[in-house]
């Protein structure tokens, strides 16, 4: 599912470290991997405005993953940034935003799954491949399912809530070359779909890569 | 004749209790059909409860004294893989407080309760559920056998007794408290969500298991333990008509009835 590594002449920008893993994701494409502790991953918005579903699980307890809820309670802000620390629904920090040049994430809006398309887009859209999809192919492999299915980051992703309460996915603020950096607090296990929805505007209507660079400061 | 233990019950202040048979309760409003109620039960504070509610039935709750907080988690009690999902009841109907006229959304594409009646309008799709994290430096205690129980712990045994377990506890609302979203991002928690006498009533559009637990809300800043006691009740009711108002008054809606209508014809 996955394009070759970019060549080593490809710039790394700000990165001071051993780079131990370097892959492009292709458009529409899932990908996981374990962090392990003190690594960093870097997730590189490479065409711009792409969004990256992503849910973390403690790489030796899968049960305890990522709450949308505790990490937007310990910081009492809906949107993600440089500084925020992932919690897992035991409240215990996975991950910490430590580099992040596009400047807002979003952690309230999910995944799109077919079943979901089906009410924001019609019937006919049901067998639109879907980030849900991904995940539970994901899932698949490693001996999970449905039940681990959570509530999601979506790096690059911009859903704003207005004063009414209303709410919806707007054009992001990301462009070619945006990154976030993500250090492991311990081991991680990381799982994405680079979102294939042409639907609305997370990912510009069109799908593209995503590079995930794995390095140790 | 009243027993030893239950008068000891009495002299302990225990109010929370069910009505069995719900239909010899009494102190309801007459809107609500007796001969048709198959649960009352008054959750205190701390307390929860979980039951399965047949599709069309109406779920109760009035905040009796207007300082409760039910945290609710909800499924699809014929295969409880399928469960509420915040994220999708947010985003398909663009709105992300929840108020009369609401659906509850699975992540099957499908309505498991809608906001039939709500009083109160304040209800938090954003915080979660309270943990023993939180609760232990908070109260001084979080744990199921103190007396300051935090939701997650009473998710966890309510679903222990549907076979269900940890990996089935997924995102929860918050009713009779919310939350504001300011400009930037930042939550504003409001203190005064709910009033004496608030009601929400939900209605089945599934065969659902639901789970609550009336425990202060994680942003509540106050630190005594406040969830005062909060009356459950349900009844048998008409599976929703096709022209139902809250059914047709967006696409999206329309659209997670008939996945419903769908997901039962066999």
């Amino acid at each position: 599912m996955t394009t070759p590594a970019p060549s080593p002449a490809d710039p790394i920008p700000d990165l001071a470290g051993v780079v131990l893993h370097d892959e492009v994701v292709a458009a529409r494409a899932p990908w996981s991997r374990v962090i392990e502790r003190d690594q960093v991953l870097r997730i590189v918005d490479l065409e711009g405005n792409q969004a990256v579903d992503c849910i973390l699980y403690d790489a030796h307890d899968p049960t305890e993953r990522y709450s949308a809820a505790e990490t937007i309670v310990e910081q009492r802000n809906i949107f993600l940034g440089v500084g925020t620390q992932l919690l897992s629904d035991e409240g215990r920090v996975m991950m910490t935003v430590v580099a992040d040049t596009c400047g807002l994430h979003d952690t309230s809006g999910g995944a799109c799954s077919c079943e979901s398309n089906t009410l924001r887009y019609g019937h006919h859209t049901k067998h639109q491949h879907a980030c849900v999809e991904n995940f539970l192919q994901s899932h698949a492999a490693r001996g999970m399912g449905k039940r681990d299915m959570v509530s999601n980051i979506n790096w690059f992703m911009n859903v704003p809530v207005e004063a009414d309460g209303s709410l919806g996915i707007v054009d992001g603020l990301s462009a070619p070359g945006k990154y976030v950096d993500l250090r492991a607090e311990r081991d991680t296990l990381v799982v994405v779909s680079n979102c294939p929805q042409i639907n609305n505007p997370c990912n510009a209507f069109h799908p593209t890569p995503v590079r995930m660079i794995v390095w140790r400061p | 004749m009243t027993t030893r233990a239950q008068a000891a019950s009495a002299a302990a202040g225990v109010l929370a209790k069910p009505t069995i048979p719900a239909s010899t309760a009494a102190g309801l409003p007459d809107d609500v059909p007796l001969a048709q109620l198959v649960w009352d039960e008054i959750l205190g504070p701390g307390d929860y409860a979980a039951r399965v509610l047949s599709r069309g039935s109406r779920l109760r709750l009035e905040n009796l004294e207007g300082d409760g907080c039910i945290q609710l988690l909800a499924f699809n009690a014929d295969q409880t893989a399928e469960r509420l999902n915040i994220a999708d009841t947010v985003k398909v109907q663009w709105q992300a407080y929840l108020s009369a006229g609401a659906l509850l959304l699975s992540d099957m594409g499908r309505v498991l309760l809608t906001f039939e009646t709500d009083t109160c309008g304040h209800h938090d799709t954003f915080c979660g559920a309270s943990s023993q994290r939180r609760n232990g430096p908070k109260y001084g205690s979080g744990a199921n056998h103190g007396p300051y129980p935090n939701a997650r712990d009473r998710f966890a045994l309510a679903l222990a007794k549907h076979g269900l377990g940890k990996r089935d506890i997924g995102g929860n609302v918050n009713l009779f408290k919310g939350v504001r979203v300011e400009g930037d991002g930042a939550l504003t928690f409001l203190e005064s969500s709910s009033a004496p006498g608030d009601v929400v009533v939900l209605r089945a559009e599934m065969n659902v298991l639901v789970v609550l637990a009336n425990t202060p809300h994680v942003l509540d800043p106050r630190s005594s333990y406040v969830a005062t006691p909060v009356r459950l009740c349900a009844w048998r009711g008409p599976v929703t008509a096709a022209d139902d108002p809250i059914r047709t008054s967006t696409p999206e809606r329309q659209r997670a009835f008939e996945n419903v209508e769908d997901h039962y014809a066999r």
